[in-house]
């Protein structure tokens, strides 16, 4: 019986060189197919080098919030911050890459569906941005209860629901076999001290069932830095690519989370 | 006179919160600003014991619930506490709200590792009103900053990552410095990454004496629900239990309608009408009682999409596609 395997990442954040390393690798491993579970800007430098690696491997995205605020060109990502410091430096990131995405990229992103129901062996499996309720819902691992999860499966009729959007992965088995995964994202790395970025790759198998790998992608995240500060980003922004850690958008972190970080 | 007929009315989507009035009103703490008159010799609301939080988590879980809020009165009033936030880690997420006053060090330790060795956070709020004594002490009593402070000292000792929660009792114009000056108050005492979270007055209890209730068109109407985030609001994904039954919100306890029901599943599936003065300052800020990682804490600017009724309509924008590329 032979094996199918699709990968998945989410939260590009414009990190093309990211991008680039992780489709490689998913394309090494053999995947049936690649899944974006949005939010191809912000962040980065550069926004419109994602799109032209993102179509040639026929990778399947959805739109997160960032990919609807540039799409449509809102006033903001639509990220929920709280805190001031936050939320400038969020705006930044924001009207930076809304002025250096192209129309043709600003339309694509208006046309991605929000959510998509795929199938893996005999597995329903349902991709989304935040969560199956809202498109920017954070689902941290230690603020979801596991009863709220078994909620959501059961509700939305699949046997894994797969997400993105907090930037941190993690998964739980539920109940009856049942998973919640959250991918990760290749656009920054994980306030855990190491430059590397995150995508997953779910596989099925007759005999073994289900197996979900989550897939650390190393890159040239040094060159990364420096185009982020020829492009005049923020300094916060490079540091974060250059160390591993997060320098922003901390507020919205829960205290389990928060804790692993060095801010 | 306010006339309910023209205030909208809202159904609980899901019960993403489950709020617990642990201490019912008693707090050592005669703040003038309480939106519940909470005080030292007020019992109107009791204590919730651990036997009946029990009970409760069981019937949430079977609904689904995602956090568990504890609020007050002071929780850490109630001599079951500690105990309750230590088996309430074993289903889900759980937010604690303090005055910080009288935390105990063997308190901390005991919390500090049940949430080691689960997989949830445990979240302190502290209120504190003003970023120094002068400025907080009008409000919350006498050398309270001071113990406040003491009990934030406290908290970061014992690892944890307070949230440093304030009404905003000054002029929002003055908002960015007096966040600032929050937060190098609460460096200069210890705390290197503080947490904060603003909140708006709300003008009942005894917050209604020290400034003023609100007006008859201070109202959400009919017309102003058009095109709203119906999310924003806390009643549309929480309810509260208290020794009375389950209530609406944890804002509402003290107003007679806000009592829904004996169980979380009768109280889920009973609508509110949305014709308190409260309600309106929830509608202004949105989801002002809960946490910012929950992702609703923002103000209610935003159509926030539901993706419940996309993924249920026949031409949607939800794909099917298999797994395998063609």
């Amino acid at each position: 019986m032979a094996k199918e395997r699709i990968a998945c990442f989410g939260g590009v954040y414009s990190n093309y060189l990211a991008l680039a390393s992780a489709i490689l690798d998913a394309q090494g491993r053999g995947v049936d197919a690649i899944y974006c579970l949005g939010d191809m800007g912000a962040f980065g430098p550069h926004p419109d080098r994602v799109f032209p690696q993102l179509h040639d491997a026929g990778v399947m995205c959805l739109q997160g919030n960032y990919d609807d605020s540039i799409g449509n060109q809102l006033d903001d990502c639509q990220c929920g911050y709280t805190d001031p410091r936050d939320n400038h430096f969020a705006q930044i990131s924001y009207d930076y890459t809304l002025e250096k995405t192209s129309a043709a990229n600003r339309e694509f992103m208006a046309g991605l569906p929000a959510q998509r129901r795929i199938s893996l062996g005999p597995l329903n499996i349902l991709l989304c941005h935040g969560s199956p309720r809202r498109v920017n819902e954070f689902l941290w691992e230690s603020t979801t209860s596991t009863a709220f999860l078994n909620h959501l499966v059961r509700r939305k009729n699949v046997d894994v629901i797969a997400a993105t959007h907090t930037g941190l992965k993690w998964c739980r088995k539920l109940d009856g076999g049942r998973q919640f995964v959250n991918v990760g994202v290749l656009g920054r790395p994980e306030n855990d001290g190491a430059t590397n970025v995150w995508y997953t790759v779910f596989e099925y198998d007759d005999r073994t069932g289900l197996r979900v790998e989550f897939i650390p992608v190393v890159y040239d995240h040094e060159r990364l830095a420096r185009e982020m500060e020829s492009e005049r980003l923020p300094c916060e922004f490079v540091q974060t690519i250059r160390t591993g850690w997060w320098t922003t958008c901390l507020e919205i972190l829960p205290s389990k989370e928060r804790r692993q970080g060095q801010y | 006179m306010i006339d309910s007929s023209a205030s909208p009315r809202i159904a609980l989507s899901h019960l993403d919160h489950l709020w617990f009035q642990v201490a019912g009103t008693l707090c050592n703490l005669t703040c003038h600003h309480c939106f519940i008159s909470c005080h030292p010799k007020n019992d109107n609301f009791k204590f919730l014991s651990l036997k009946e939080v029990r009970k409760r988590l069981k019937e949430a879980a079977e609904l689904g619930v995602k956090e568990f809020y504890f609020t007050g009165g002071e929780p850490f009033l109630n001599p079951d506490m500690t105990a309750i936030l230590v088996e309430t880690l074993e289903h889900g997420p759980a937010t604690v709200l303090t005055n910080g006053t009288v935390l105990k060090d063997e308190w901390l330790e005991e919390l500090q590792a049940a949430e080691r060795r689960g997989l949830y956070s445990l979240e302190f709020r502290v209120s504190i009103d003003g970023f120094d004594a002068a400025t907080n002490d009008p409000i919350r009593g006498e050398g309270v900053f001071d113990r406040a402070i003491r009990g934030v000292v406290k908290l970061v000792e014992h690892d944890f990552l307070p949230i440093i929660t304030a009404a905003r009792t000054w002029p929002e114009e003055q908002e960015l410095e007096v966040v600032g000056r929050f937060v190098d108050s609460l460096k200069a005492a210890g705390y290197a990454r503080p947490r904060l979270k603003i909140l708006p007055t709300l003008q009942i209890g005894a917050e209604e004496e020290r400034s003023h209730g609100y007006r008859d068109s201070e109202r959400i109407t009919l017309d102003m629900f058009d095109d709203f985030d119906e999310t924003q609001l806390v009643c549309e994904h929480s309810r509260i239990v208290t020794d009375r039954g389950v209530h609406v919100c944890p804002i509402l306890i003290e107003s007679p309608d806000s009592l829904l029901g004996d169980s979380l599943a009768s109280a889920s599936q009973r609508e509110f009408t949305l014709d308190q003065g409260a309600c309106y300052t929830c509608y202004q800020y949105g989801s002002i009682c809960s946490n910012a990682s929950s992702g609703l804490a923002s103000n209610a600017q935003h159509d926030q999409r539901s993706l419940d009724a996309i993924d249920s309509a026949p031409n949607d924008s939800t794909s099917n596609d298999s797994g395998r590329q063609a």
